[in-house]
């Protein structure tokens, strides 16, 4: 298997983690994905943002397979995700942490099994490993004290970062945001903000979809802006929020901060 | 309680009545030896009742959820193995299944199936249809969401049910599992066709040698009417539990 090339001239030193090449995804008679070329270097922290519908969740959505492309190819740490067998696609998306705008914790189950089950199940960890992990990176996320909380116990804020606890439990190498604030509270925001900013200064490989202009210019190398299913630019965030080279970044980036 | 005082209801006009002479209540009265006699009587069949009845609806919850996991899979050929499973057994009276099985499949397989054992398949069978309906509207209910938190930590498909769609499911289901177990309970009694001691069919003797229906089927319905309200408390005693704790 030939490995594709980094695109993004400042990464050409760096092994690409992730590469996408053509990739088409339609949903009916919609285009949601239309010819996407992205390659993210190990590392990487890159922001996706553009209007509602642009296809930027579909675009996360395609790099862990949650949604299979219609055409074009999706690698993962120099493995063809859409010719993988369901068992490697298994094994490949224990590397790959996902967090969802809704959370989407395992309501039955504590906050301290949420986090152990994968360890368990799909990693092998014993009961007291598993546990040991996740305690530590309940800590990273600044909740220890609500190990053995039920999810709907707690707030917003407290649920989301369960779930990216949860996620780094099975230490992946990429972590994929899918708009991770954008279903909660402004005053809840901030904390999930810092964890993953916090998250960043680890070296974490990361893609995060959001509108969080604020957290794009502080921690992104790089900015993709999408729009009807392209990427428009990608580019360094101060290029990006000072000069958008494209009529349409520069439209967006005018309705998202003078509102 | 609201059930006691509704069972209190409708056996005081009964008993009243009795008083004027046409009702010989002494056949079933705790008072009397004989009428003592008869009511343990009455009540010994209470114990294949449930014997059956729980049997029958462990058996039926696993059948049906191994029907109802093809019901819900990508496959065109295993979802159309659940529809023909479901749409056959719906279809066939359960009276007529409990005497196929006691009549029919002993010449078919060429086995001896007791009666206990005949009645305990034709209900389960019968039910398994049910309860894979419940079972796949249950999983069905689980939000999009959970399969893919499920999905992106890699956990594979006898986990993911296992873990996170079948706890989820049952708990949602418990309600129609319920009222399955309370109609299982009440179908138990077909099951006196073939001669199983139960409720039903030492009532049936009683009668036939006292010659008292009225009074014997009385306390008849009084047996299962306390034995459901018994039963359906429990359920949603079990329902109460399952919900405070994700409280």
């Amino acid at each position: 298997m030939s490995e594709p090339a980094v695109t993004s001239a400042n990464h050409l030193t760096k092994r690409p983690l992730v590469v996408l090449d053509a990739v088409d995804k339609r949903f009916v008679d919609f285009a949601a994905l239309d010819g996407i070329t992205l390659s993210v270097a190990a590392g990487e922290k890159v922001v996706v943002c553009g209007p509602s519908g642009s296809g930027k969740s579909t675009l996360i959505r395609c790099i862990n397979q949650l949604e299979r492309p219609d055409a074009g190819m999706v690698w993962f740490d120099g493995v063809d995700l859409v010719a993988a067998s369901s068992r490697d696609l298994r094994r490949l998306r224990t590397d790959i942490g996902m967090v969802f705008q809704q959370f989407n914790l395992f309501p039955h189950l504590t906050v301290l099994d949420n986090l152990t089950l994968g360890p368990m199940r799909v990693r092998g960890l014993s009961a007291r490993e598993a546990e040991e992990l996740a305690r530590r990176y309940l800590e990273r996320v600044h909740i220890p004290e609500q190990a053995d909380k039920y999810p709907r116990q707690l707030s917003g804020g407290q649920q989301q970062r369960v779930a990216i606890a949860r996620s780094l439990c099975m230490e992946p190498k990429l972590m994929l945001f899918d708009e991770p604030t954008s279903a909660l509270d402004p005053e809840m925001i901030v904390e999930v903000l810092d964890v993953m900013g916090e998250l960043a200064q680890t070296g974490m490989t990361m893609i995060v979809v959001t509108h969080e202009m604020g957290f794009a210019r502080r921690v992104a190398d790089r900015i993709v802006f999408m729009d009807a299913g392209q990427i428009v630019e990608d580019t360094r965030p101060e290029t990006f929020f000072t000069a958008p080279a494209s009529p349409r970044g520069a439209e967006f980036l005018d309705r998202i901060l003078n509102h | 309680m609201g059930a006691t005082r509704l069972a209190l209801l409708l056996s005081g006009p009964l008993l009243l009545s009795g008083c004027s002479g046409n009702l010989k209540w002494y056949v079933v009265s705790p008072m009397t030896d004989a009428g003592r006699a008869n009511l343990l009587f009455l009540l010994g069949g209470l114990k294949y009742t449930l014997l059956l009845s729980f049997t029958a609806i462990v058996i039926s919850v696993f059948v049906g959820l191994l029907v109802a996991l093809p019901g819900i899979s990508g496959n065109r050929g295993l979802r159309a193995c659940n529809r023909v499973y479901v749409e056959c057994v719906r279809a066939v009276p359960i009276l007529v299944l409990i005497l196929w099985v006691y009549y029919g499949l002993p010449i078919v397989m060429g086995i001896s199936v007791s009666v206990f054992w005949a009645g305990v398949i034709a209900l389960a069978l019968s039910d398994s249809a049910f309860e894979a309906e419940i079972f796949r509207a249950g999983i069905q209910s689980i939000e999009r969401g959970q399969l893919e938190a499920a999905d992106s930590l890699g956990l594979g498909y006898v986990d993911r049910m296992r873990y996170v769609v079948l706890p989820q499911a049952i708990k949602r289901v418990l309600p129609p599992l319920g009222n399955q177990l309370v109609y299982m309970l009440k179908m138990s009694s077909l099951v006196s066709i073939i001669g199983m001691e139960e409720l039903t069919r030492r009532a049936n003797e009683l009668v036939t040698a006292e010659y008292r229906p009225l009074e014997v089927y009385t306390v008849l319905v009084l047996e299962y009417l306390v034995l459901i309200l018994i039963v359906s408390s429990g359920v949603r005693w079990m329902e109460r539990r399952m919900s405070d704790e994700e409280r």
